[in-house]
């Protein structure tokens, strides 16, 4: 599956990295680093981590 | 196949009803709003800042078989008769999910009432009146009225804030990161009058308890909530403040008190759960008072617990589990970014790193345990708590 960030919305408030942690990242700048595209058994982990995501930034395509 | 019907259109309603057609029950939603669900903190931030478009607003939704019934208030509910009303029309349900929300409160003061801000219509009128050069009376110094403050001087406004409490935003704060908080916003220009009531609303300002007049071309009311419980009335809920639920979020219904059997406290007989700012209910990772969480996460906790809860008493099973969800809220101010994890209302702030003027973490202590934690552009030296904050109490249950 694909994941987008849309990085002009993304505040870096890293909701997303407990849902998801090996998907999503805070760097050591504390800016969001994500892997594009996943194996679809983490579906369940994305698809929560784009739920918390307080700026509704994230978009998941099976 | 049951069915259930979701009073709220919001976030919260937005998630249960999800988790629950995820378990092949059918779900109707029904939202006094005009808008399927979408995101209200932008509301007094970025959207407020940009124009306020609700179509960036929408929340995804995950299914499209779910039945929106929309610029349709519930009425009334009738536990018994499993119906809610809207006006003339009836809803039946064999579960009932509860996701109302709360809406500003208004002071109890004579005068004409403000404006306030909760929906998109709230922020599209407000903003078309915050034009460079408008003076703002803001009323209420919590995080929507400092948040629009900020918002407002970045608009070229006038700001003035005025409020009860001695320091903006004390209650979630404390006094010394809320003097610090205060002490940014008058370096960009914001004016303060705190530690008076209002006595009296104009329709250019206020009067306060002190006799002191302040006028301003808007005026805008921001002094906390009042949970939609209306519509419940009649069916013998405790609605003293919000909906009393269980920890999983099941309605329980209060003992009757007149001594006959079979009155104690226990779960409602009809399946009914609650949700989000509307739902007061004990999370024993801090204790086992029940408690209204008016932060963005809760709804989404909430709505995905409720929603199983719902879906094994529709299945005519017992719930189970543990639920002990960790409150998390932020608020954007200027340059600064407020992030929080915990309760920190309950504890008392010590400051742990940085100072109280600038980036800093400040602790929240009950009895010698951090039961919150607020940080000032302090993101990810934060997320920890997140994940330790009550953890003892997770971890001995
Ligand atoms: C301007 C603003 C800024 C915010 N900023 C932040 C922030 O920065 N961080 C944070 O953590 N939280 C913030 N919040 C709080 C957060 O938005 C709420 O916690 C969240 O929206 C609650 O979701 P909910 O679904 O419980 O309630 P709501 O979103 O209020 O949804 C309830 C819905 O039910 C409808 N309803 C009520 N009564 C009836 C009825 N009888 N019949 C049918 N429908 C009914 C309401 O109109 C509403 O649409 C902010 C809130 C506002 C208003
Ligand atoms: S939760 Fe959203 S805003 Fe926060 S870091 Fe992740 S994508 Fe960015």
């Amino acid at each position: 599956m694909k994941i987008y960030v849309d990085m002009d919305q993304c505040q870096h408030y890293g909701q997303c990295t407990f849902e998801a942690p090996t998907v999503f990242q805070l760097n050591d700048d504390g800016k969001l680093e994500y892997v594009g595209e996943v194996d679809a058994a983490l579906a369940e982990q994305v698809e929560a981590a784009a739920d918390v995501c307080p700026m509704q930034a994230i978009t998941v395509e099976a | 196949m049951p069915h259930a019907v979701v009073v709220g259109a919001g976030l919260g309603g937005l998630r249960a009803a999800e988790s629950l057609r995820g378990q092949g029950i059918d779900v109707t939603v029904i939202g006094d709003e005009v808008y399927l669900p979408y995101n209200r903190p932008p509301l007094s931030k970025e959207a407020l800042k940009g124009g306020v478009d609700v179509d960036g607003l929408y929340f995804r939704r995950k299914f499209d078989d779910i039945d929106w019934r929309l610029g349709a208030a519930a009425t009334g509910c009738s536990l018994a008769e499993r119906v809610v009303t809207v006006d003339d029309s009836a809803y039946t349900f064999d579960g009932l999910v509860i996701a109302s929300g709360i809406r500003p409160r208004h002071l109890p003061v004579p005068g004409i009432q403000p404006p306030v801000l909760r929906t998109v219509h709230d922020a599209r009128a407000l903003r078309d009146r915050l034009t460079p050069g408008t003076s703002l009376l803001v009323v209420g110094a919590g995080f929507i009225g400092c948040e629009v403050a900020a918002t407002a001087r970045q608009l070229g406004c006038e700001v003035t804030v005025t409020a009860y409490d001695s320091e903006p935003m004390l209650r979630p704060l404390g006094p010394e990161l809320g003097a610090a908080m205060k002490a940014h916003h008058e370096a960009h220009g914001v004016t303060f009058h705190l530690g008076q009531g209002v006595k009296e609303f104009h329709a250019d300002g206020v009067t306060l308890a002190d006799g002191t007049r302040l006028t301003a071309d808007v005026v805008i009311e921001a002094v906390g909530s009042v949970p939609n419980v209306e519509w419940l009335h009649g069916n013998d809920l405790d609605l003293v403040d919000g909906v009393l639920t269980d920890n999983l979020m099941r309605v329980v219904q209060p003992a009757k008190g007149d001594g006959s059997a079979g009155t104690t406290a226990g779960p409602t007989d009809v399946p009914v759960v609650a949700v989000g700012d509307v739902a007061r209910f004990p999370n024993p990772r801090f204790d086992d008072v029940p408690r209204r969480i008016e932060h963005w996460n809760l709804p989404t906790e909430t709505g995905k617990r409720a929603g199983q809860t719902l879906g094994a008493l529709l299945k005519g099973e017992e719930p189970t589990g543990d639920f002990r969800p960790m409150p998390a809220f932020w608020s954007d101010q200027y340059d600064f970014s407020l992030q929080s994890y915990g309760e920190p209302a309950l504890g008392t702030p010590t400051l742990v790193d940085g100072e109280w003027s600038g980036d800093c973490i400040v602790e929240y202590l009950r009895d010698g345990d951090v039961i919150g934690v607020v940080g000032v552009n302090r993101t990810k030296d934060l997320m920890h708590y997140r994940k330790e904050i009550g953890q003892e109490a997770v971890d001995s249950a």
